[in-house]
């Protein structure tokens, strides 16, 4: 029987990384993910977790722990948010292109400046081409279930990819809520040992990693790390529908809401999607054919189920808690778009940026949403495609 | 001569065939990796000058300098030899000479 609590999103991602007991974690505190590795020093000094915790003196060297221990052969976690995130940025595409598959919780808060410690994804969204794996989720029950699959999705042969697991800072991280706990033994059972064919603590196959890549062979293993990221679309899916067998909660690389019928539709990432279902109901009760899409997988990015996803509804709103400064639109926004370009032809996307910052963003500022979108099926016009949500004019 | 390798990269290896993430499978691979073609000045060993006192061979920083079974210097290794020069300062019996490259 699954094990029933109530605990915050770092308290539950603490708890999975205690479930996964994995060989090393190198952490350094930043708001508002400071909690993970806290708890998780805790079951270290009680003796619950055989792992060896490696208290660095930053984000830039937690990376860089962490990457020399998965490349030792060490299963390897860690958590950060924002700023530290950004310091962390070099060794992320090391990480990546090592094809280490190192897990890294990531508690999204603002990237400054000005500096502000809530919630936004400028700090995850910087890192979407940095080649990890992303998965997002809106409660601490999926931010409890992703860090568990993200182990088996990274370390698959497939794939050999980091994976960030992404919630929101303080709305998921800090709220405490009911979750449905995976036992130990099982979650044990589940992410198996680490078994990499090549890593270097290995006497009887001694290997280098990391060496000079030149003209001659750089652009082979860039061309390899990306077939990997194609290969993870697959593998998420399978190690999903194993996770479903276990624990009887379904994860895709999306979740449809209300979409069957719905003529329009809004695509949101994180803890927002909740307050959108919210509309979306109170829209259904008045007979107005709403939709959401949440969006779990960014990286790799789903483009193609997007696109049939999306094919049927007339107008679409993507939101994003990111601006790209791009003076076009935000980095989901320029993904939804280029997926449907080609293949879905008709449909009209409008682009919100929301919630920088931490702005709270209400049911009122999801139903503006849902009008404008309303407004550009009765019309056919888009007035603007390119707007923000809930800034004062 | 090389043991057998596990992989062999070559300037001909597809992205498909390359090892995960540019790792080096096997130790001692430098030998693969012909560095001859970088040279500027090349060493020339003149074997009648030589006394075999093999003061030349500890300092080439490319192994360059091939000692046979019965423990004499034979001639150098230009597939590897760089031409740094360092055998020809070495050798107390001119028994090196340095020339341009062709
Ligand atoms: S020139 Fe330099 S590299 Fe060539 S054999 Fe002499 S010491 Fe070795
Ligand atoms: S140092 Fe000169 S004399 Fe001595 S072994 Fe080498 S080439 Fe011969």
């Amino acid at each position: 029987m699954a094990i029933r609590d109530r605990l915050s999103g770092n308290e539950a991602v603490a708890v999975a990384m205690k479930q996964i007991n994995p060989d090393v974690v190198a952490a350094f505190p930043i708001t508002p993910s400071t909690e993970v590795p806290q708890y998780f020093s805790s079951f270290v000094s009680d003796g619950k977790v055989d792992t060896e915790f490696v208290p660095v003196e930053s984000e830039h060297s937690a990376m860089s722990a962490c990457i020399g221990a998965q490349a030792a052969g060490a299963r390897t976690i860690t958590a950060t948010s924002a700023n530290g995130l950004a310091l962390m940025w070099e060794m992320l595409y090391i990480a990546a292109s090592s094809r280490l598959p190192v897990t890294l919780a990531v508690v999204n808060r603002a990237l400054s400046g000005p500096i502000n410690i809530h919630n936004d994804h400028s700090d995850s969204m910087g890192a979407r081409d940095s080649g990890w794996i992303q998965l997002y989720g809106e409660t601490n029950q999926e931010a409890y279930d992703n860090l568990i699959q993200a182990i088996r999705i990274g370390e698959h042969p497939d794939v050999m990819l980091p994976v960030m697991c992404c919630y929101d800072g303080f709305i998921t991280s800090h709220a405490v809520e009911n979750i449905e706990l995976v036992e130990d033994e099982k979650v044990k059972e589940f992410v198996g040992d680490y078994k990499p064919e090549h890593y270097l603590n290995n006497a009887a196959n001694p290997v280098a990693m990391g060496p000079l890549d030149l003209q001659n062979h750089y652009f082979e293993h860039k061309r390899q790390q990306a077939e990997a990221m194609k290969n993870a679309k697959k593998v998420i899916l399978e190690i999903a529908a194993e996770y479903e067998k276990l624990t009887g909660r379904k994860y895709g690389l999306f979740e449809e809401y209300k979409m069957d019928d719905a003529e329009v539709a809004v695509v949101v990432i994180n803890s927002t999607a909740g307050t959108a279902k919210y509309v979306v109901d109170q829209l259904r009760e008045k007979g107005v054919k709403a939709g959401l899409i949440k969006i779990r997988v960014y990286r790799p990015f789903p483009v193609e189920e997007i696109a049939a996803a999306l094919s049927k509804c007339k107008a679409v709103a993507v939101m994003d808690k990111a601006d790209s400064f791009n003076a076009a639109g935000g980095p989901l926004f320029t993904d939804i778009t280029s997926a449907l370009y080609g293949r879905v032809d008709g449909v009209k996307v409008i682009n919100y940026i929301y919630g920088l910052g931490g702005r709270d963003v209400k049911t009122d500022d999801i139903e503006v949403v849902y009008n404008e979108l309303l407004e550009i099926v009765k019309t056919g016009q888009v007035k603007s495609v390119y707007n923000y949500l809930g800034v004062r004019e | 001569m090389s043991k057998e390798r596990k992989v062999v990269v070559t300037p001909e290896t597809t992205w498909k065939e390359t090892t995960p993430g540019g790792i080096i499978i096997d130790a001692g691979n430098a030998e693969d990796f012909k560095t001859g073609d970088w040279r500027s000045m090349k060493p020339i060993w003149l074997q009648d000058k030589c006394k075999q006192c093999l003061l030349c061979y500890p300092v080439c920083p490319d192994t360059s300098i091939l000692i046979n079974e019965e423990g004499k210097r034979v001639d150098f290794d230009y597939d590897h030899c760089k031409g740094c020069g360092v055998c020809v300062e070495v050798c107390p019996f001119d028994a090196i000479d340095f020339v341009e490259e062709e």
